[in-house]
Formats: C-alpha cells, sequence, structure tokens
C-alpha cells in the first residue's frame, strides 16, 4: 500500500462571476484508485473535473500532483507548456463525446499513434506495433487501424478514445461520463472493459457520472456533489448501501430497479 | 486463543431524510469478539439487526458510535472510523465476506469472479483459477457454467460462486450472510465441511444462518442480537 498520494487537493473553488461552479472541494487520491464524482447536472462536477484537469483555473484552492520524480508540483503554479505536457504524456482525459477526444479525420492507428510520437517515439514500425497491439486491447480489429473513426460505431469510437489515452501508459486518467450517450450492450462491455485496464494498468482515475450504477462497477471512493458542494463522500458501497445525506438518499433512491 | 475481532459498544440507526427525518434506531450496545477457530452466530428474528451488524463489520455500513477493533497486519484498527482506503485494506488482506446475493459483473466469467480476490492478494493468476476450479468442482457447480458470466444462473447457482469467492482466499476473519439459504441438502453439507476446514485453520467465523441443521453443525455459540435491541422510541 503506497502511503504517498497522487493527487492532493485542497479547498478546490470556481466561480463564474457570482454563481458557483464547485466550492471548497478537498480530498486525496491514490495510485491505482478509481474515485467516482456523482451527481445531478449542474451539479459541479464536470468544472471540478475541468478544473483538476487543469482546462479550467480554479477561482482558489490548490491541486498538487506527484511527478514520476517523485516531488509534488502545484498544478496551477506550472506553465502552460509542462501543463501540456502533463496532459499528454502522464494523465489521461476521456470525454463523453469521442470527437472531444479523436481527431475525426485521421486514421484509428494515427489517433493512437499521435500520442506515442508526442512523447518522443519516431520509429514508425514501433509505433505502428504498438497502435495495433493497444486497438486489440480495446477490442477493435486489426483491419481498421486504417479507417477514420467517422466511421466508427459510438461504442467502437469511445474504444479508440480509451486506447488513445491509454498508449503513453498513463498514471491518471479522467473521465467525464465516459459510458454516456452508448446503448446498455455497448455500455456494459466498456464498462468491463474500463474495469479491466484500471486493475491491470494500476491507474488511478477520476470518472464523473450520474449513474450510480457505473460508479458502483468502477470505483472504490465516491463524493456526491450538489450545488457545487460535496454533500457526502466515503467508500462506494457504504455511500450507495448507507446514504446519509438527504440528497444522497433522493439520489439512491430514485435508481430504477430492473 | 488470538481474538481478531472485538466489538464494543456499537450503536447503528436510520435517518430517513425522504421521510421527515424520521430516525430508525436498529440496534445499541452491541458487544461481543470472536476468537481464532470458532464460528459464533448471530441469533434473532428478521429485523433484530443481523445482517445490519455484518454490514458495519465488514465497512458496509457507517457506525454511529462504538468500536470495531480488527487485527489487521500487525497492528489493531477501529473500523467504525478508519478511512475508506483502510477499509479497502482490511477487506483486502484481513476480513472477507460472503454475501447473500451475488453482484455479478457484466462479461466476467464465473471462474474469475471466484478467482478474484486471491488475485487481488498478489496470487499468480493461473494458481488463483485452478484453486477456484476446485472449489466450484467442490460446490458441484457444473464445469459448463465455469466461463460464463453468472448473470444467468440460478439462485443456488450464484448463491455457489459467491461462497467460492468467499472461502478461496485466507483471511483470518470471515462474515457469513446466510450462505446456505438457496442450497439443496447436499450442497448445505459442503459448505458446512467448508466452514468446519476454516475453523481448523484458524479463521474466525461470524455468520447468519437461518437453517435450523446449518447452524447447529456449525455453531461454537450463538450471539442473540435481540440483547442489543435500541431504544423503541425514534427520537
Amino acid at each position: 500500500m503506497s502511503d504517498v498520494p497522487l493527487l492532493r487537493v485542497s479547498a478546490l473553488s470556481k466561480f463564474y462571476g457570482s454563481r458557483i461552479g464547485c466550492e471548497n472541494v478537498s480530498f486525496d487520491l491514490w495510485p491505482g484508485e478509481v474515485l467516482a464524482v456523482v451527481g445531478e447536472s449542474g451539479s459541479g462536477k464536470t468544472t471540478l473535473l475541468n478544473c483538476l484537469s487543469t482546462r479550467l483555473l480554479p477561482s482558489s484552492g490548490t491541486a498538487s500532483y506527484r511527478m514520476r520524480d517523485g516531488q509534488f508540483r502545484e498544478l496551477y503554479r506550472m506553465s502552460e507548456a509542462e501543463r501540456r505536457f502533463l496532459m499528454r504524456t502522464d494523465w489521461g482525459f476521456v470525454h463523453q463525446n469521442p470527437a472531444d477526444g479523436l481527431r475525426m479525420t485521421v486514421s484509428a492507428g494515427a489517433n493512437v499513434g499521435e500520442r506515442l510520437m508526442a512523447v518522443g517515439d519516431r520509429h514508425y514500425g514501433k509505433i505502428r506495433a504498438t497502435a495495433v497491439d493497444w486497438l486489440s486491447r480495446v477490442e477493435i480489429d486489426e483491419d481498421r487501424i486504417d479507417d477514420e473513426p467517422r466511421a466508427f460505431s459510438g461504442g467502437m469510437r469511445q474504444r479508440l478514445q480509451i486506447a488513445r489515452n491509454l498508449v503513453t501508459g498513463p498514471r491518471l486518467v479522467f473521465m467525464d461520463e465516459p459510458t454516456g450517450g452508448l446503448d446498455v450492450s455497448v455500455q456494459a462491455r466498456l464498462l468491463d472493459l474500463l474495469r479491466g485496464l484500471v486493475t491491470d494498468l494500476g491507474l488511478a482515475a477520476i470518472v464523473v457520472t450520474h449513474d450510480l450504477a457505473v460508479a458502483r462497477l468502477l470505483s472504490q471512493r465516491m463524493m456526491v456533489m450538489k450545488d457545487g458542494r460535496v454533500v457526502e463522500s466515503g467508500l462506494t458501497d457504504r455511500v450507495l448501501d448507507d446514504p446519509r445525506a438527504p440528497y444522497t438518499q433522493l439520489l439512491v433512491s430514485s435508481i430504477l430497479q430492473v | 486463543m488470538a481474538t481478531p475481532l472485538v466489538v464494543s459498544d456499537v450503536a447503528k440507526s436510520f435517518t430517513m431524510h425522504l421521510r421527515d427525518g424520521i430516525r430508525l434506531p436498529v440496534v445499541a450496545g452491541v458487544s461481543f469478539s470472536i476468537r481464532s477457530g470458532e464460528c459464533a452466530v448471530l441469533g434473532g428474528p428478521s429485523g433484530a439487526g443481523k445482517s445490519s451488524i455484518l454490514k458495519m463489520l465488514y465497512g458496509n455500513y457507517a457506525v454511529d458510535a462504538g468500536q470495531i477493533i480488527v487485527q489487521h497486519e500487525d497492528g489493531l484498527i477501529d473500523l467504525a472510523t478508519a478511512s475508506p482506503r483502510m477499509v479497502l485494506a482490511v477487506r483486502r488482506l484481513t476480513i472477507g465476506y460472503v454475501s447473500q446475493f451475488l453482484r455479478t459483473v457484466p462479461r466476467v466469467s464465473a471462474l474469475d469472479v471466484v478467482a478474484e480476490p486471491l488475485v487481488e492478494r498478489g496470487e499468480d493468476p493461473d494458481v488463483a483459477r485452478n484453486k477456484a476450479r476446485a472449489l466450484l468442482a467442490q460446490l458441484n457447480l457444473p464445469e459448463k457454467l465455469w466461463m460464463l458470466p453468472p448473470a444467468t444462473f440460478s439462485g443456488g447457482e450464484q448463491q455457489r460462486v459467491n461462497i467460492a469467492r468467499g472461502f478461496i482466499t485466507e483471511h483470518p476473519i470471515l462474515l457469513l450472510d446466510e450462505p446456505t439459504a438457496s442450497l439443496d441438502a447436499s450442497n448445505r453439507d459442503v459448505v458446512i465441511a467448508l466452514i468446519a476446514a476454516k475453523k481448523a485453520a484458524g479463521v474466525a467465523l461470524l455468520g447468519i444462518f437461518h437453517d435450523h441443521d446449518v447452524r447447529e453443525a456449525v455453531a461454537d455459540r450463538v450471539i442473540d442480537v435481540t440483547a442489543f435491541a435500541a431504544g423503541k422510541i425514534a427520537a
């Protein structure tokens, strides 16, 4: 059990004018841990994710990340170039809409290979071999490697986006509603794939979702957000089996039983 | 003899915010301990709080008051106040749990469902799968089902997968929530034998068994949960 967190977040707030995006969020994330952030639309979960991944700058608060050399760096004090490098190498970001995370007009293989080239890989044969390997890990047939993602189904695009993100061996992956908008059977396949990859690679992940079943399946810990604030947090099955906050009780009692 | 689990003065209630904040007391003053190599059984009628006690011991339910002291690795941990991370470590290494119902994951085979807790403890996946095969065979689960995800299995088949998953590891403490509820007589006997083997190996077991014959066969003593009834007057 590693005793040093990968990410330390303290009193993070983001205001849009006088409106609260998220307020006073604090938590630690350890290597290999999956944290689910749940709440309804407008609860601030996506704002929080965007602040953590430095796509947005917070109004106040700090987040420090343990770099590969073991040193903690304050994310919001890094230069733009440093943050971009982190984003390309050590982090991944899986968007709800794959079109936001993929380049739709270059081939599937290039989508995966591009991230490798960004970290300095130059050997074409090696890049292609790695791309083939990753496509098979996300269950995309090798003979689709030269097709553009425009020609892929929604589920395939999402799997390609995951391959593109994981190929550089990131230590932290942000996911925004990774199964949103997919058919249930496609969702199940994707969830199983994600669960396996997260376990095999020992990834840490922060998954934003409004789907409590997705949170149950993927995460060990959970934060429930409402109106920009964290109203409850803890072990995922504790939060779902014994919800304490009024809002969490409402969410849990609103799940449809199949 | 070692006493790896000591529960003292634990209380639990539910506050139902959607029902005008009505408070439902479940148990209070729960105190007992379990020794290595014994199987204690929680007794009492339905609704007495037996399952709630097991769920607090496994960290699924929060604890209002009291302590749950567990011997974990080389130290003592109070599960009532432990961080989520610590609870996860305790589950991985110290406390195993056989729930009443299997929570299935799409597309994961019964064999891998059973092997998973052992792999999480660092066992080689092939070794873990071999052990899973042996347990599933012992529990008479037809071999043609092993590679299928258990979502479509019958209640009794799912329960046997669940039992195999709970018994595959060498957790020093094992919690059993009605593991024999939907089993036929011959499979009940297998579970009784598995429990006897755990006892012989020095595991501390705490269970709920509604089946009288099973309880007679495995219980070293019965902890009467009605003694921990919380005040009946809602606050």
